[in-house]
């Protein structure tokens, strides 16, 4: 199965033959060709990876050769709707737009399930993460690197109460990357502490095994908290314990990310509390990689807010470092991501980095003597000193029984509304075990205690040959389950939405086939809750099903209120019944340019009639605005309400190449009538054969102008490009029949 | 607990020292916290641990978690519950996947505790 750019991935194709699936590769991937420079376009970047083979440059590229340098830090962007066919579909855009960190947030509940989840089930704000749907989408992804030429990195999670499970399942189907902290389980998950480190040393030794990067939990303390950038020194804290203990384990530290979030945004003074702790963490874990998350703490539903705050966090990536980008989806503020918000994030990351290519060549971190070197050095006592106490009360469980993490005072100031969890309770609890003296595991990535000496010392060194090799190195013994649940399952959701599929058949869509949804942005000149009510009644009487407004924002309370209105449609249009004109052909700027370089061009040009527009013929002429003029055609404009004998007259007196009139009053056909009279009258003075004879307007079409006598039409929307594309090439043409 | 910021007070022993100094501190600290931790992980197992080793000889997760179950409801999980597939299959001379599913079916059960009577072999 191969991907070709102008085809849509077949999901149905994807499914076949899944049992017999094996990845491709296996470990984490970071970008090739960084720390060198790199000539890419008219410009010489500091700061790339190598470029991609194809793939989709941001939208001003086009003025730049189309280059699409990408950043050095892989980009994440996380992918989960529910419904993993769907997100398959988005994870190849976002791979096109630069993203080669495509991480799948979990259905909610799954922390809690004692076992994997197999088949395809849907999920709810995430997907159920299982042995098929995680092949499914590697094999996606196999296939959509080989298409960008950038491997990428999958990702999802290793927590819970099934983590080593998972975690072998991730080693067994090639996942790259992984969340992996205790701390998260009992923390936000309340699953017993004791459970969650035991379960944790052996997902991570598994996860050393497969060379599957690691990324921690720490940021969600930022999340939870109520004052977040108090959270500071306890978050270093977090992220110590997480590293230490992995290393302990055997994890190598540059397999060991940080998630690392600044603590505030605007209208905070967020650079000057976020900047201090970024040096700070950077400092201490130098060893360690920074996985660069976004604030969402402080996200609202506006998509532009959030990116502005995201753009803030991207600087203080580039001023200090960061191994992963992480992008939060500027929607997230509103609903489960759609797919063109993944596309924004995505795209926002890479212009930024783009733009900051080599900034800090320039510019320096003032590290001594000043207020960033004293915050930087006081944010790490404060940590040692909460460590410190930690040690002093009795330990790591005796601190979180004792509340000391995600308080909202500031380090050693405790406000007493941090989190509690008792060591004898939560999810789990006492089901730990203690290994018996003949305890023994015959498999490889194991952790512990594992009495294999029992049955020769010649298999301590490699357990796992006890049983001819485990899994790890022998993948025909993993047993794959297909599907479960007959109703909750991929085929039957495809089923669903066949008419779409492979026909002509067309619904708009957010986040699943033919979901039907639309976004409608307006204005309405009054309060906000009476232009929340209003929006509904607009969706409705617009024949919209399930609105819901999802964004709104005060103009002024009195004056008017921003409107963001979700709803359905519930038709689809078939392609093949639209009337689709042929699509304008255009020359690249510098063909034209060359063209009448070789050979000079004249035209005159005016609004024809007894007509005072002039936007028209100035939009497709004048320079500033992307005319003719700009190719270096020689453009004699001569006004408004001009007779069609006046400005042929002046064309033969420059001996012009080509006329263009302008023609927007249409009452009575008067444009077409103008357009006849102006091509008779060439004919009388002998020049129709000649000159070139355009005309243009809002209501003008190419086919009817042509039928009067000209030689072509441009309507609403047409560029100076389309123009000088068709003079050039029609002068080639008269050129040719001479 | 509520407690006002005494940062100024408590960072007196830490005032001296230098950058370097202080980065040790910080990272001697975490080592001391997680070491015991470690060493719960190196000593302890659990369902999840166990059915993760039965996955990896070869069983999907439906068998393992009718294994591990069995096995804790028995007072074997001690043992590993990997090894008592081992164990048993030794004994009965029969391919790992095969006795694996004889305890998924319940069966064979009376057959795993006296093999590990008198502890390690």
């Amino acid at each position: 199965m191969d991907l070709k750019p102008n085809e849509k991935l077949d999901i149905k194709e994807l499914l076949k033959d899944i049992e017999n699936y094996r990845p491709k590769r296996r470990g984490w991937h970071w970008r090739e060709g960084r720390g060198e420079k790199r000539q890419i376009g008219k410009f010489e970047y500091y700061e790339t990876s190598e470029n991609l083979k194809q793939s989709q440059p941001l939208p001003a590229a086009k003025y730049f050769e189309n280059i699409d340098p990408q950043p050095q830090p892989v980009i994440t962007t996380e992918i989960a709707s529910g419904r993993f066919e769907d997100d398959i579909r988005r994870m190849r855009m976002a791979a096109w737009h630069g993203a080669d960190h495509l991480m799948v947030i979990r259905t909610a509940g799954q922390s809690h399930f004692e076992s994997l989840i197999e088949g395809t089930p849907q999920g709810v704000g995430g997907i159920p993460i299982t042995r098929k749907q995680v092949r499914v989408q590697r094999k996606a992804l196999d296939l959509i690197e080989e298409e960008v030429g950038r491997p990428i990195n999958y990702h999802s999670y290793v927590s819970g109460v099934a983590g080593p499970e998972i975690a072998v399942m991730f080693a067994e189907e090639g996942v790259n990357g992984a969340h992996q902290d205790p701390q998260y389980n009992v923390l936000y998950r309340n699953i017993n502490m004791i459970r969650s480190f035991v379960d944790a040393a052996e997902a991570k030794k598994i996860m050393t095994w497969a060379d599957i990067a690691q990324i921690d939990g720490a940021h969600n303390a930022n999340a939870t908290a109520r004052e977040a950038w108090k959270v500071m020194p306890e978050l270093m804290v977090q992220h110590a314990i997480n590293s230490i203990f992995s290393v302990k384990v055997g994890m190598k530290k540059g397999n060991i990310c940080l998630s690392t979030v600044p603590p505030t945004a605007p209208p905070a003074p967020s650079m000057r509390l976020d900047l201090p702790y970024a040096v700070a963490l950077r400092d201490l874990f130098r060893e360690y990689r920074m996985r660069a998350q976004q604030n969402t703490k402080y996200m609202e539903s506006s998509a532009r807010e959030a990116t502005v705050t995201h753009v803030l966090n991207l600087l203080i990536s580039q001023m200090t470092s960061a191994d992963i980008q992480s992008t939060i989806t500027p929607d997230e503020g509103r609903n489960v991501p759609w797919h063109i918000y993944n596309i924004e994030a995505t795209d926002t990351a890479k212009q930024v980095f783009n733009g900051l290519d080599g900034l800090m060549t320039m510019i320096q971190l003032k590290r001594h003597d000043s207020e960033l070197g004293d915050t930087v050095r006081e944010l790490k006592e404060r940590a040692i000193l909460f460590m410190e106490e930690m040690l002093e009360i009795g330990g790591y469980f005796k601190a979180v029984e004792d509340g000391f993490f995600v308080d909202s005072g500031y380090y050693p100031e405790r406000n007493g509304d941090g989190i509690v969890r008792k060591i004898d309770g939560g999810v789990g609890e006492g089901t730990v075990y203690e290994r018996d003296t003949d305890y023994m595991a015959p498999v490889t990535a194991h952790f512990g205690y594992n009495n294999i000496a029992q049955y020769g010392e010649e298999y301590v060194e490699n357990p796992s040959k006890l049983i001819g090799g485990s899994t790890l190195e022998e993948p025909d013994k993993i047993i794959f389950i297909d599907e479960l649940d007959e109703s909750d399952n991929v085929n039957v959701r495809l089923e669903e939405v066949k008419d779409l599929i492979g026909t002509t058949k067309l619904k708009p869509e957010m986040e699943w086939l033919g979901d039907g949804i639309i976004l409608l942005t307006m204005f309405l000149p009054t309060d906000v809750r009476t232009a929340e009510f209003a929006a509904l009644e607009i969706g409705k009487r617009m024949n919209l099903h399930d609105c819901e407004v999802i964004h709104r924002e005060i103009m002024q309370e009195a004056e008017g209120t921003r409107i963001e209105l979700k709803g359905k449609v519930d038709f689809s249009i078939d392609t093949s019944e639209l009337v689709i004109p042929p699509k304008p052909e255009i020359m690249s700027d510098d063909q034209i340019r060359e063209d009448i370089d070789n050979k000079p061009m004249k035209v005159v040009a005016a609004t024809v009639g007894e007509d005072e527009h002039s936007v028209g013929i100035r939009e497709i002429v004048d320079i500033k605005h992307g005319g003719i003029e700009g190719y270096g055609i020689e453009c004699h404009i001569l006004g408004t309400s001009v007779s069609v004998e006046k400005l042929l007259d002046a064309a033969i007196e420059i001996n012009a190449d080509a006329v263009l009139t302008s023609t927007i009053i249409s009452h009575d056909d008067i444009h077409y009538k103008n357009m006849k009279k102006l091509h008779e009258y060439a004919i009388e003075r002998g020049v129709r054969d000649k000159m070139i004879f355009v005309a243009g307007g809002t209501q003008v079409s190419n086919e009817t102008a042509v039928i009067n006598g000209m030689d072509a039409g441009f309507g609403r929307g047409a560029k100076g490009s389309q123009v000088a594309t068709f003079l050039v090439k029609k002068r080639r043409e008269m050129a040719n029949e001479d | 607990m509520k407690r006002a910021d005494d940062f100024q007070e408590r960072r007196k022993k830490l005032a001296d020292l230098s950058e370097d100094q202080l980065e040790a501190r910080f990272w001697e600290l975490a080592e001391e916290l997680v070491d015991p931790i470690v060493d719960l992980g190196y000593k302890n197992t659990s369902p999840s641990i166990e059915r993760s080793v039965l996955l990896r000889m070869g069983f999907s997760s439906v068998e393992a978690k009718s294994i591990v179950d069995n096995a804790i409801d028995r007072g074997l999980i001690g043992k590993g519950v990997g090894h008592i597939v081992y164990k048993l299959a030794d004994k009965k001379n029969m391919g790992i996947r095969e006795t694996g599913l004889l305890l998924v079916e319940g069966e064979a059960w009376n057959e795993v505790k006296p093999l590990f009577e008198g502890g390690a072999k």
